[in-house]
């Protein structure tokens, strides 16, 4: 395959259709006589529903039914996300099948209307009233503990010498606790779900990151076979993480169109995402870190609690980092999670490193000050020669390249080692640096492609756009594995009309398609073949022939071959097109796979008001090879803004009372806006991965992992106030202790 | 929860369970206006140009009328709340917020949406500078951003990197393209300042 | 929202008369404000009539002072050159607010009638005395960081959110209106009530009456005059603390002093204690640490505001030092 396309700057394909307005969104599709459906949702986090007063909603205006669980139609409940069967399903709660509330915002009612004014005006007449129990609400709660079993497919623990016993030899250590709270994702388009019945076939256009996990849902929920639940998003707007599985509304509006016959779209409200979608759930945990005096660490402990629901597992994998970034002989890593009354959270963009690095590159930049070892050269002294905990070799880690690479474009050299000790004028300054890393994850995939006679191809799979760029990427790859300009190819995804893709999730979209993209083209040469019963290629078995410059040449002769266009129209078909499906090898087993960065940032902070500016941030990163320089340089910079938010703004704030969020819109939960953010510049090391499709890896994920803590390493360095709690605000930065 | 002597708590009240108050508490006049308040009326919106007729609820939003009336859905809801700017219009040449306008209040402006900027196949210069800049990623509060720009470039306050950051600071854009949205707008902007010195 | 109906009045009088003549109709201006708590049923309106159009949008200034139409935009008057030159405190107080949207649709007339962000009151379900009388206030012990520490009561803690509202404060702005017993004016200190028991009562406004006009008095000094908001986000953030100030100094002494609290208090703070002990002292930091000290005397934190007090101390300080160094 020659690298045409690969790796360019190339505009988005659906750019155009981006800036005009022209991208349709799942709420954006209209069918006639469409209705529109409001949810009510609780307010108590535990208990149970003693009466719902509906009169007054039935009888407003325009109202075609109220749905309660009194009247709801029964629904099966599907097994969560991450069992052997693909689902979507967020939370086992049977919402609305029950009178029994799991959490403050759990759906209660839906009222159905002709418009969207008299649906929410009439949901707000629905009265509720409950049984309230006393609820679990924080880390500190009496909620059930669990040490899970698993974490995905790894152990939740795991010991290599003996950690605690070196930490207390050593006098060069840190031992701190970090705590981080629930985030929420906030994509800026709400959750919806427009949903259409025709007989027993559904229709839904759905806010997901995973159609087919939707379809099963929805199948199993209503009893339907999946062939008769076709679910489409071809365009999603920002997921994050937050639309990977099926929350409540994405059935419930199939339910409601269903109560009332007709199509209906339901529509989040921004408070409602709070409600019914999980977030990032709360950790707490314990780093401890000691070194010998040259700064080889001696011991590393991570251990820590998380917050999951009383209806689902969910385990926020915040130990995984330092299963692999850093050399060391007494290694503890374990985790627990606590089972609390809110809405079941979720995996949010980078779940487990994003928590995890900003703990445990904070306690290394805490121990750099003990060792009085710059926080760059104490990363290069720690570089493993194979993964410390698995003992696995790296499949192609260029970690340290890509820390010399950021360190440079940053000027690290510029920072003077004391804290407190750079300033312009009143302001001071600070400046710091965290480690990045991700994963290589890669799941089952499947594509068609087919070529046309008017040498154009389409290529297929059932995967996701949520920004990504993921239709732009697979189209240069297609373009290249096809020998075709860009231009003759098009790339279709979001349907489940398609073949078979898995969640847009775990940065593993690129790679997994890729590879089946790549084996479509491999059997497409195989079935163009047959077809070229005439000319230089007659009677050659496909191993004699390679795809190239849109068309197959004789590898013994590679001048001589014909166009895909050339075959299709002297045998006189419209077009030929192959399909496969591909299951990720054993690679993950034999190599340690992951990607690596390094975060750089300048902070100004001012020593009156604890207010912290971000001036600038450098990432570089160790990606393997990139597919669109522009779409992975957009990636890193949204991943980086996500981290700033994270650092200095978000939190998602609940009365411990009631379990209400009270910050539950875009003014109080604050994500970063245009003046928060300053140039940031991203970095790519870009060495292939020789045992990943396309030698790429996922970049979704990573460019948010380490940035919190690159913050508080900055926020530090200026002040000497250490601050072990995100985000960091003006009254945690005063009222953190000062050294230096 | 202190009882109450007002005769209006009392109904409330009445919904108390065993497990406490649990029960809305909307403001202080809760009961519904009589079925003739709030009848559609009919209203002429001017759109992009076009003159459209509409016979809806004074209680609709621009927004709402636009996307879910009309069907002109390059206007996004993001927040409804005016806290996020994925819904930026602009009345007469001004940027607004859609999900804050009543429908019928636009009435006798000139409404421009992301659908109305464009020449036919000819991009507005935004446009094609946010495609260039990759100034979007989910491309969702895009339109929001472009209008906002486009009203950001009549306002002509905005300098340098730091004052369109600022002023465009009204729309979120979650997935963090901020820095090619300003690199998208100041490009357009140098361009304009040296065509109309 | 409740169904309402929709009239766009013909001029002030009949806007008044429309009002007046059905108990729970309002006057819709930008709507940033009315359509938001609608929205939310935080508030209920069975007529809005519309008085954004009314040709009330005018900034006349003269020898006198500067008169503001209720309908003027508040990025208008943030731009106007009058306001820029001689009330610079009220033109940064503006452009600190809100967005540039926001900013073209709110009128002054709303910005006065501006009410509080307290996620109690919005949510439409707690437990809020300015939202249903009598029925408690949930934020006393609830989340209450961003509560206010001056004029609180034990029935409400609610901040009063405008920017705009604190620097009309320290220029003795006086509020026209026209209303069911005709037209009267308003002192700006007078305008704003305080939480007491009845937080459900913000302005001195009766029902159908109509801001018209805000004047401002001619106060050659206020061109040393400054606002400075403290927040999270650099920007579109309503304020954590903030203040206005105007400072005249005259042979290196003070002779008079303004300063006005933000985000801090239960409506726009005026430091009337705290100005006194400025006048006579010389510009110098430890005299704008004593004025941040009296500003502050008498508030009473929550469990999560505390750190308001300091913050605010410093705010006021902070910004008298940047006043005293801008060309008198």
């Amino acid at each position: 395959m020659s690298t045409t396309a690969v790796g360019k700057p190339m505009d988005r394909v659906d750019g155009r259709l981006k800036v005009t307005g022209a991208a349709r969104y799942a709420a954006e599709h209209d069918y006639p006589n469409l209705a529109h459906a409001v949810l009510v949702t609780s307010t108590i986090s535990k208990g149970t529903i003693a009466e719902v007063v509906t009169a007054a909603a039935v009888k407003a205006r325009g109202v075609a039914a109220v749905v309660t669980h009194k009247n709801a139609p029964k629904m099966k409940v599907p097994e969560p996300f991450g069992g052997e069967k693909p689902s979507a399903g967020s939370t086992t709660a049977p919402v609305l099948n029950t009178d029994q509330v799991f959490w403050f915002g759990q759906p209660v009612a839906i009222v159905i209307a002709e418009t969207l004014e008299q649906a929410r005006h009439a949901a707000q007449l629905v009265r509720v009233t409950y049984q309230e129990q006393p609820a679990n609400l924080t880390l500190d709660s009496a909620g059930k503990v669990t040490t899970p079993k698993k974490i995905m497919t790894e152990a939740t623990t795991v010991e290599i010498g003996h950690a605690e016993r070196a930490l207390k030899a050593a006098t060069l250590k840190v031992d701190a606790v970090y705590e981080t709270p629930q985030f929420n994702h906030n994509a800026i388009e709400l959750h919806a779900t427009v949903a259409a019945w025709d007989g027993g076939k559904l229709t839904v256009h759905d806010t997901a990151q995973f159609v087919f996990g939707v379809q099963a849902d929805l199948a199993t929920r209503f009893g339907l076979k999946p062939a008769d639940v076709r679910a489409l998003a071809p365009l999603v707007g920002g997921g994050f993480g937050g639309k990977g599985v099926a929350w409540p509304s994405t059935y419930l509006a199939p339910l409601a169109a269903k109560v009332v016959g007709r199509p209906v779209k339901l529509v989040l409200a921004r408070d409602q995402i709070y409600g019914c979608v999980g977030g990032r759930p709360p950790i707490r945990q314990r780093v401890a870190v000691a070194a010998d005096k040259d700064g080889k660490l001696t011991a590393l402990i991570q251990a820590g609690r998380s917050a999951t629901g009383t209806t689902n597992q969910f385990v926020e994998q915040f130990t995984f980092p330092a299963r692999h970034l850093y050399a060391c002989p007494n290694i503890y890593l374990t985790q627990e999670t606590i089972a609390l009354d809110t809405c079941p959270p979720t995996f949010m963009r980078a779940p487990g490193e994003c928590p995890g690095t900003f703990a445990l590159e904070s306690a290394l930049d805490e121990l750099s000050y003990q060792l009085k070892i710059d926080p760059v050269r104490l990363r290069q002294i720690n570089e493993p020669d194979k993964d410390p905990t698995t003992g696995a070799p790296f499949s192609n880690r260029k970690y340290q390249e890509a820390l010399a690479l950021g360190a440079e474009k940053f000027g690290w050299n510029r920072r003077t080692p004391e804290p407190r000790s750079m300033a312009d004028g009143r302001m001071l300054v600070g400046l710091g640096m965290a480690t990045a890393t991700y994963p290589v994850y890669r799941m089952p995939g499947s594509a068609r492609v087919a070529v046309s006679a008017d040498g154009t191809a389409v290529v297929q799979s059932g995967c996701h756009e949520m920004g990504m760029g993921t239709a732009t990427a697979q189209t240069q790859i297609a373009a290249d594995l096809l020998g075709l300009p860009v231009e003759k190819v098009r790339f279709e995804l979001g349907d489940t009309n398609l073949p078979f893709a898995m969640v847009a999730g775990g940065s593993s979209q690129t790679i997994s398609v890729a590879a089946a993209v790549s084996a479509a083209v491999a059997e497409l040469k195989g079935v163009v073949l047959k077809l070229a019963t005439a000319g230089p290629l007659e009677g050659l078995k496909p191993a004699a022939v390679a795809v190239r410059d849109g068309g197959l040449y004789r590898t013994d002769d590679p001048a001589s071959g014909e166009s895909f266009a050339s075959i299709l129209q002297r045998a006189g078909r419209k077009s030929a097109e192959a399909k496969a499906e591909v299951m990720p090898g054993a690679e993950m087993q034999k190599w340690s796979m992951h990607s690596y960065g390094a975060q750089f940032c300048e902070v100004r902070v001012d020593p009156d008001f604890g207010t912290v500016r971000v001036v600038r941030f450098v990432g570089a990163f160790d990606v393997g090879r990139v597919m669109n320089a522009k779409t992975a340089r957009s990636q890193f910079l949204g991943g980086i803004t996500m981290g700033l938010g994270m650092a200095l703004l978000e939190e998602t704030h609940r009365d411990g009372r009631t379990g209400r969020i009270v910050n539950a819109d875009l003014a109080e939960y604050m994500v970063p806006v245009h003046a928060d953010v300053p140039a940031i510049e991203a970095y790519w090391v870009g060495d292939p991965d020789p045992h990943t499709p396309m030698g790429a890896h996922g970049i979704g994920e990573i460019g948010i992992t380490g940035v919190a803590a690159a913050v508080a390493n900055a926020v530090y360095h200026a002040t000497g106030r250490r601050v072990r709690r995100v985000p960091i605000t003006p009254e945690r930065l005063l009222a953190a202790p000062r050294d230096g | 929860m202190a009882p109450s002597d007002d005769p209006d708590r009392r109904d409330f009240i009445q919904g108390v369970t065993a497990g406490g108050l649990a029960l809305g508490l909307g403001a202080a006049t809760s009961a519904d206006p009589p079925a003739d308040v709030g009848q559609p009326i009919p209203m002429k919106l001017t759109i992009n140009g076009q003159d459209r007729e509409l016979q809806i609820e004074p209680r609709v939003t621009l927004l709402d009328a636009l996307r879910e009336v009309l069907h002109l859905t390059g206007s996004k809801k993001g927040c409804d709340h005016g806290q996020c700017g994925a819904c930026t219009v602009l009345i007469d040449g001004r940027r607004v917020n859609s999900c804050l306008t009543l429908a019928v209040a636009a009435a006798g402006g000139q409404v421009t949406t992301i659908e109305g900027l464009a020449k036919g196949e000819e991009l507005h210069p935004l446009q094609a500078a946010f495609i260039k800049h990759d100034a979007f990623q989910c491309g969702y509060c895009t339109p929001g951003q472009i209008c906002s720009a486009v009203g950001l470039m009549a306002e002509g306050h905005a300098k340098s990197d730091a004052d369109v950051r600022e002023l465009m600071s009204g729309n979120i854009c979650r997935c963090g393209a901020y820095p090619n949205i300003v690199a998208a707008v100041q490009e357009v902007q140098q361009l304009a300042a040296k065509e109309n010195p | 929202m409740t169904p309402f109906d929709y009239v766009r009045a013909d001029g002030p009088d009949a806007a008044v008369k429309q009002v007046v003549a059905r108990p729970t109709a309002a006057f819709l201006g930008g709507g940033t404000g009315l359509i938001d708590l609608m929205k939310l049923y935080a508030e209920r309106h069975d007529l809005l009539v519309d008085v954004s159009r009314l040709p009330m949008d005018k900034v006349e200034a003269t020898e006198k002072g500067v008169r503001i139409g209720a309908n003027v935009r508040n990025s208008d008057l943030a731009y106007h050159a009058a306001i820029r030159t001689r009330f610079p405190v009220l033109s940064e107080a503006l452009l600190s607010g809100a967005s540039p949207q926001l900013r073209n649709m709110a009128t002054v007339g709303g910005n006065l009638m501006q009410r509080t962000r307290c996620p109690y009151f919005r949510d439409g379900h707690s437990a809020c005395n300015k939202r249903v009388p009598k029925s408690g206030c949930a934020a006393l012990d609830g989340v209450n960081r961003g509560h206010a520490v001056l004029g609180t009561s034990d029935h409400c803690i609610a901040t009063h959110p405008s920017d705009l509202c604190v620097a009309l404060a320290i220029l003795d702005a006086t509020v026209r209106t026209t209303g069911p017993k005709g037209e009267r004016t308003i002192p700006f200190a007078d305008f704003h009530r305080l939480p007491g028991d009845t937080p459900d009562r913000e302005t001195a406004l009766d029902h159908g009456e109509l801001i018209t006009a805000v004047d401002l008095p001619a106060l050659p000094w206020a061109t040393r005059s400054h606002y400075l908001k403290v927040r999270d986000r650099a920007s579109y953030e309503f304020a954590l603390t903030s203040a206005a100030v105007a400072l005249e100094i005259a042979d290196g002494v003070i002779k008079q002093a303004r300063i006005a609290l933000g985000g801090v208090g239960t409506k726009p703070w005026r430091a009337a204690e705290a100005e006194k002990a400025l006048v006579g002292k010389k510009p110098t930091p430890e005299a704008f640490a004593a004025a941040g000290d009296a500003a502050l005397a008498g508030a009473v934190p929550r469990q999560h505001n505390a750190f308001k007090i300091p913050l605010a101390k410093r705010t006021v300080a902070r910004a008298l030092a940047a006043a005293a160094a801008m060309p008198g």
